[in-house]
């Protein structure tokens, strides 16, 4: 389980984040859901403390987040982004197994953990663990990065828009793949997006944000029949409006 | 076909050296560059500043770094001989090391800093956020990738370095620069040319082993690796070994160090000494040869020269800072012995007879068109003139003084290498140069000396010049060197010099007959 309590980021003059306060129960997706410069990927960044908060507080199962040097932090929050930032020196293997070598663990315990993870993500450890990412294809690379960032068994999982960079058929393919894997898992996961559908797809439940601020957190279903205001209600329209165009445009030329 | 095998014979010896400057430099420019430039990465205010003094480095010509050297070294061994008793030496291996390794930083911190920059900021923000520390990023991440630029920076300062060392013979340490410098004065075109293609070949060699390096960490090849690195460490084994040879030595009984300017005489008289001290006490010499003018004199105050030949009038103006106009032959010599004496313990064993003074000259047949016999008579016709002088020439006091007495002013004044300007002056390309007077070109080339009526140009004895340090650590040199006065005129030095720069012959076998011949006497 994770709290944000009047988590503030300022820059300068600039207000990123506004005393923001939420949590996410233990097991749930949490999709931070908006338009750009909205503040979502700055939460997400003051969780890891890849961007320091300027006020306010973060609370992981109930322990803050700023008691404990970053780095060793991190190693207990699995991370991926739309960049997917694979080293590229580094074999497949290599790669997933790297917060866990940075953990110490054993390299027997690591390689089981890395095959085991590579199955999960659907890419054979025999064919794939030697490879380098420069060999994969942008869906298997970003299959890899969430491999990587699960590696070391985190508490919580935090993703950056990790599908925004793929074309449309292999993220619907791995949009549904990680609804399966997350179920599987049972893991903490906050979910970054500017994606409607996607948001609700993946997520259990959704806190839109506008100008740094929360507009409304619920599940899909309270947001769709109750949506605060009128930003809310035009957002969660444009998917039922752009497949009622699609309806109309395949209709039109059926006739 | 002999001339070549002859200068091959060197080949070894000045390779040898050549490689241990350029490699020892090349290491630590690597050791001191690669960390400072991480650690500017990390402090970005600090970047303009340190680059900026790295650049300001490598626009002072490179000739010009290693020559600062020599006194800077000088001023700091002063320093630490008084606060923890430790000698540097200002003339040699040290201050070649030193000014090579400056040389050297600029590419490698360049790249380091660019290779560090280059790094994907997704690749930082992915260590950061799988949990790496900050050096753990550097290390695992950071560094592999910068490598490669990295690398191809320190391909760039290598060849550099193998490049510029060939300039550190005059400040003393033997490089295959001593076949170019010495090559060039004797007019030994074969010396100057296998000194240039050993240093293009040595460069070219580097050059290859550290591109296997780049291409192998660029597509991370371990075989390709490797082998570069076996090359590149038995190299460094190489370098090492023969290094602590050289330094196995019996320590004790330090061989003499002689020292040469740069010009034919100075070898043939740095032969001379050699040879008179080897037959008379049995010492062994070291010569060290093609020193710049001034850094001779440094180095035989600092000790690190124990004998060398410098001429009264040089001294009297250069160092002395005496104007020479209306003084006599005698009074000079005097005065110069006893500065040396008294103000840095200079002992001077004698002179060697004969004078190599300034002396401007003309060909034969442009004096007689002109009528010019004396310096006098060139004031009228200067401006229609080109005068050429060595590089030194026209900023010392000897020029301004004829300037000034005799009103010249002519059309232009080139600066050459004092080995082409007998040849410029004879073809005509010059009307006039600074000549030397003992140069047997000026006999070969017919070239006519013209008369300082009004005695503006100092007298130059040739003195034998002797540190303290020889001089009180061993009579029997002293007194050898001492046996050398007298022996030699004006005649026979430019005999000797044209035996050398004409007939092609080494010195070493100009002064053993010479000297056999006048013991013979």
């Amino acid at each position: 389980m994770i709290e944000l309590h009047e988590l503030t980021k300022r820059y300068g003059a600039q207000v990123a984040v506004d005393r923001l306060s939420l949590r996410v129960e233990a097991g749930h997706t949490l999709v931070l859901l908006g338009g750009s410069g909205c503040g979502k990927t700055t939460t997400l960044k003051m969780i890891n403390r890849l961007v320091e908060p300027t006020s306010g507080e973060v609370r992981i199962e109930g322990r803050d987040a700023s008691s404990m040097p970053p780095h060793e932090l991190r190693r207990r929050i699995g991370y991926a982004f739309q960049a997917v930032g694979l080293f590229p020196h580094m074999t497949v293997a290599e790669n997933v197994g790297v917060t866990p070598s940075l953990l110490g663990w054993e390299r027997e315990r690591i390689r089981a953990r890395v095959a085991g993870l590579l199955e999960r993500v659907e890419l054979p450890p025999a064919e794939y663990a030697e490879r380098l990412p420069g060999e994969l294809s942008g869906g298997q690379q970003q299959r890899v990065g969430i491999a990587r960032a699960l590696a070391a068994e985190p508490e919580l999982l935090l993703l950056d828009e990790p599908f925004g960079a793929l074309d449309p058929l292999t993220r619907d393919r791995l949009q549904r793949w990680f609804r399966e894997l997350r179920r599987e898992l049972g893991v903490t996961v906050v979910f970054v997006t500017h994606d409607m559908v996607e948001a609700l797809i993946v997520g259990d439940r959704i806190a839109v944000m506008r100008e740094g601020r929360l507009v409304q957190l619920g599940a899909p279903r309270e947001l769709l029949e109750n949506p605060a205001d009128d930003y809310v209600s035009e957002l969660l329209e444009t998917p039922r409006r752009q497949s009622r165009v699609l309806e109309d445009l395949l209709g039109a030329r059926r006739e | 076909m002999r001339a070549v095998s002859e200068q091959l014979a060197l080949l070894p010896g000045y390779l040898t050296a050549h490689l241990q400057l350029a490699l020892v430099a090349l290491l630590v420019g690597t050791a001191a560059s690669v960390p400072l430039g991480v650690w500017v990465t990390r402090r970005r205010a600090l970047e303009s500043g340190v680059l900026g003094v790295a650049s300001v480095i490598q626009t002072i010509p490179s000739l010009a770094l290693l020559a600062i050297m020599v006194p800077a070294l000088g001023a700091l061994g002063a320093i630490t001989a008084s606060a923890f008793g430790l000698e540097l030496r200002s003339i040699g291996y040290l201050p070649a090391i030193v000014a090579l390794t400056l040389y050297s930083v600029l590419p490698i911190l360049r790249n380091t800093v660019t290779g560090i920059d280059g790094v994907d900021p997704a690749l930082v923000e992915a260590a950061r956020g799988v949990g790496m520390t900050d050096r753990q990023r550097l290390v695992q991440v950071e560094l592999p990738l910068a490598l490669p630029v990295i690398v191809a920076g320190v391909r760039t300062a290598a060849v550099w370095v193998v490049g510029t060392a060939t300039l550190s013979t005059p400040v003393g340490a033997t490089s295959l620069g001593n076949y170019i410098f010495s090559g060039l004065q004797t007019r030994n075109t074969t010396a100057v040319l296998v000194g240039c293609v050993a240093a293009a070949g040595l460069a070219m060699a580097l050059d290859q082993t550290i591109r296997l390096l780049e291409a192998g960490a660029a597509a991370r090849d371990r075989r390709r690796l490797a082998l570069a690195a076996a090359i590149l460490a038995a190299l460094y084994g190489y370098t090492a070994v023969s290094f602590a040879a050289g330094r196995a030595g019996p320590a004790a009984e330090h061989p003499v160090r002689i020292g040469a300017k740069a010009f034919t005489e100075q070898y043939i008289l740095t032969e001379l000494m050699a040879l008179q001290l080897e037959r008379q006490t049995g010492l062994a010499s070291e010569r060290v040869s093609s020193l710049g003018s001034t850094v001779a004199f440094d180095a035989l105050r600092g000790g690190d020269l124990d004998v060398y030949v410098d001429y009264s009038g040089t001294i009297f103006a250069t160092i002395m800072k005496r104007d020479a106009q209306g003084v006599g032959r005698a009074e000079v010599l005097e005065s110069v012995e006893g500065f040396l004496r008294d103000e840095h313990g200079i002992v001077h064993a004698g002179a060697l007879g004969f004078q190599n003074t300034y002396a401007l000259g003309m060909s034969a047949a442009r004096s007689r068109e002109l009528g010019v016999r004396r310096i006098g008579q060139l004031g009228a016709v200067a401006p229609r003139l080109e005068i050429g002088g060595d590089y030194e020439f026209f900023q010392r006091a000897e020029w301004k003084a004829l300037v000034a007495a005799y009103g010249l002013a002519f059309r232009r004044e080139r600066s050459m290498d004092p080995a082409l300007m007998y040849e410029a002056v004879r073809t005509g390309d010059v009307d006039v140069i600074s000549a030397f007077s003992t140069d047997g070109r000026i006999v070969a080339y017919d070239i006519v000396l013209l008369e300082d009526e009004r005695g503006v140009i100092p007298p130059y004895d040739a003195m034998i010049l002797v540190s303290p340090g020889l001089a009180e650590r061993s009579p029997a040199a002293l007194g050898a060197l001492r046996g050398l006065a007298g022996l030699l005129d004006e005649a026979t030095m430019q005999r000797l010099n044209l035996a050398v720069d004409r007939d092609k012959r080494g010195p070493a076998e100009v002064a053993r007959e010479f000297l056999e011949s006048s013991v013979a006497r």
